[in-house]
């Protein structure tokens, strides 16, 4: 069977003595960004991208993917510890692993949060193993005018399932896409919005972008908050086994999550965040046996659903990067940066281009689940430990390691420059309430929508009715459209707002 | 005309400004045709229709009534510009000082835009994260960047 000789293929990769080390590499790098609050995995990868110039594209992807899901790992951890959710996906996480400490159960909760993970990873994998190639196959019947309705969808999806405002999210992908303009224009040679600065001409890289806005932008903000006090539940871990009662209790809500994560990852824009809320708000309506914990009171399923459905998620987030080159989100916008920097073409070629690659990274990723595992249960007081880290330590660690990163980009001061200008735009956004990363999303897509836009036109002559005439492309835009008439209902108006409160 | 948004009448303005003038700058390209779309063709849409939701959010931000006026609050211009000073000048000094030095000099100053300042958390900061850098930077990944100052290497 394909399915099996891929998969060979790719554990053949995966489990060469280098790629276990920078699977294991990433997986406690993630573990450690998503344990520690205030620093998050987009701009960690950030951070990251200059030293992966040193390596092969496969162990640099392979760390990459590890720091990804690590995090989710990670994030959850604290969210369960101190009530402090370490990445945005495990904010549900808190709501019963939180109470669950409180009641001595915190090694109930981890246990179940972590053993949950790695099924809701294993069956992911296989996701991404049996959907890719057909997927892959479809794309190669794609269009310029397909391709370009696609990212449409792509980046609507993107913003219609985040929160805040949609038109200012919308505005910010054009914001985005328009940075992306500043370039030399491929077809034209015509150098754009260089204003005679030589290194514009080449475009503003993304990682001055990403680090600026992400790295630095956080760090301001950070700042500006009074600190924080933070209360550790350190003495009652133990009993980190759970009960046969427990494993009963929060294997049906680890199958359910798994399985809605996995279908919202592939969504665009869903992703691991979106997932965790709809497993809670599932396990919440369904019902439990009758003398359980109530919600909110410390309930186990509260802390399995979620967390197997934020890694399924986090898992199939891969499957458009991977088939399509299409981000779902800004953790996979940097993906396509790093296999950029590295000289390969995103996009459904991938496959048949970069087997080794592609199974590679696949198969990795049901080892570093493996690998999150082992690190997180019988590990899990180092990482307490690292919780006691003050943030005046971090913050100058976290500069230190930008400010590098982006010099060695290119080996010019100008990056340098550009990354301390993008914090300014970070704090602006961040005062003016405006989520940044639809805009890395534009900036990523921007200058492969305007090729596809202006070659489907130019096959067309300048007939704009072939976005609409083309079947496929057709149906993705009205798939768009539909998107942005449904969040604009005012029912379903009053319940996203209403999901995103819970958030706060 | 009373703002009921500040965060929303800001940010419409910012993406109306930003809108126009991506679209003023686009006519200095050739526009081409919808046959043969220039490289102005694309950037030009992209700026009015920003401009467009610029307006949209604009309006909501003068129309809408919300509960506080969403404040956009403080701005805490201390460590922004800290941050980006530190961060700039390092970029400055480092092709000129080397790691050796320019490093130290950004620490000290970013750790100044932190809440508490202690000469001697600062230095604990210095020495690790220098050594660290040269380990990990120079020495592991052998990247290409200057380690100490022009006048000693000549």
């Amino acid at each position: 069977m394909d399915l099996i000789n891929n998969l060979m293929l790719g554990f053949g990769v995966a489990f060469t003595a280098q790629n276990l080390l920078y699977a294991f590499g990433g997986a406690v790098l993630g573990t450690l960004i998503g344990v520690l609050p205030g620093l998050g995995p987009v701009a960690t990868i950030a951070m990251l991208l200059p030293s992966i110039y040193a390596l092969d594209a496969t162990p640099a992807l392979i760390m990459l993917a590890g720091i990804y899901y690590g995090a989710q790992y990670g994030g959850s951890t604290t969210a369960i510890l101190i009530n402090v959710p370490g990445e945005s996906s495990s904010v549900v996480t808190a709501i019963d692993g939180y109470a669950m400490a409180r009641k001595g159960r915190a090694g109930a909760a981890l246990a179940a949060a972590g053993l949950g993970s790695f099924f809701a990873g294993c069956v992911g994998t296989i996701i991404i193993a049996a959907f890719a190639p057909p997927l892959t196959e479809l794309a190669f019947k794609f269009g310029p005018a397909e391709y370009f309705s696609l990212m449409v969808l792509g980046l609507i999806g993107a913003v219609v399932l985040a929160s805040g405002s949609l038109v200012k999210a919308i505005a910010m992908i054009l914001l985005g896409l328009l940075l992306g303009q500043i370039n030399t224009d491929v077809i034209s040679g015509v150098p754009r919005y260089s204003f005679d600065i030589p290194e514009l001409t080449d475009g503003i890289g993304f990682v001055a972008i990403a680090m600026g806005i992400f790295g630095f932008g956080e760090i301001v903000t950070n700042l500006s908050k009074p600190a924080e006090h933070r209360e550790v539940f350190t003495k009652d871990v133990k009993g980190l086994w759970p009960t046969a009662q427990d494993f009963k209790d929060a294997w049906p809500a680890v199958v359910r999550g798994t399985a809605l994560g996995s279908i919202l990852g592939v969504l665009p824009g869903g992703g691991a965040l979106l997932a965790s809320f709809a497993a809670y708000t599932l396990e919440k309506k369904s019902r439990g046996r009758k003398d359980e914990v109530p919600f909110g009171k410390g309930n186990i399923r509260g802390v399995a659903g979620p967390e197997s459905a934020n890694n399924a998620g986090a898992q199939t987030s891969f499957i458009p990067m991977l088939t399509l080159g299409i981000p779902p989100n800004a953790v996979m916008a940097l993906m396509v940066g790093a296999m950029t920097i590295k000289g390969i073409q995103p996009g459904p070629q991938v496959m048949t281009s970069n087997p080794q690659l592609f199974w590679g990274l696949i198969a990795s990723m049901w080892v570093g689940n493996a690998m999150l595992v082992i690190l997180n249960l019988p590990l899990i007081g180092i990482w307490i430990k690292l919780l006691t880290v003050p943030y005046r330590f971090l913050f100058p660690a976290i500069v230190v390691f930008c400010a590098i990163g982006s010099y060695t980009l290119n080996n010019s001061s100008f990056d340098v420059y550009m990354t301390a200008g993008f914090t300014l735009v970070g704090y602006i956004f961040y005062k003016l309430g405006c989520e940044p990363a639809p805009l890395l999303l534009g900036f990523i897509l921007g200058p492969m929508m305007e090729e596809n836009l202006r070659r489907a036109l130019l096959l067309s002559r300048g007939d704009w009715m072939t976005f609409a005439s083309r079947p496929l492309s057709a149906s993705l835009l009205v798939a768009a459209a539909l998107m942005i008439v449904v969040v604009m209902l005012p029912s379903i108006k009053a319940k996203r707002e209403e999901a995103f409160q819970e958030e706060d | 005309m009373k703002i009921k948004s500040q965060k929303d009448f800001w940010s419409g303005l910012m993406f109306v400004v930003v809108g126009l003038g991506f679209a003023w700058g686009a006519t200095n390209y050739s526009f081409g045709s919808s046959a043969r779309p220039g490289p102005g063709y694309f950037p030009l849409g992209l700026g009015l229709l920003m401009a467009i939701l610029g307006a949209v959010v604009l309006f909501k931000a003068l129309a809408v009534e919300t509960e506080d006026g969403d404040p956009i609050g403080e701005w805490a211009f201390r460590p922004l510009l800290i941050i980006m000073a530190s961060v700039g000048l390092f970029g400055f000094t480092l092709p000129l000082l080397g790691m050796a030095l320019a490093l130290p000099i950004m620490i000290v100053m970013c750790s100044l835009a932190g809440d508490e300042f202690h000469w001697k958390d600062a230095l604990i900061s210095v020495v690790v994260l220098t050594l660290g850098s040269w380990l990990i930077f120079i020495k592991g990944l052998s990247l290409v960047i200057p380690l100490w100052p022009k006048f000693i290497t000549g």
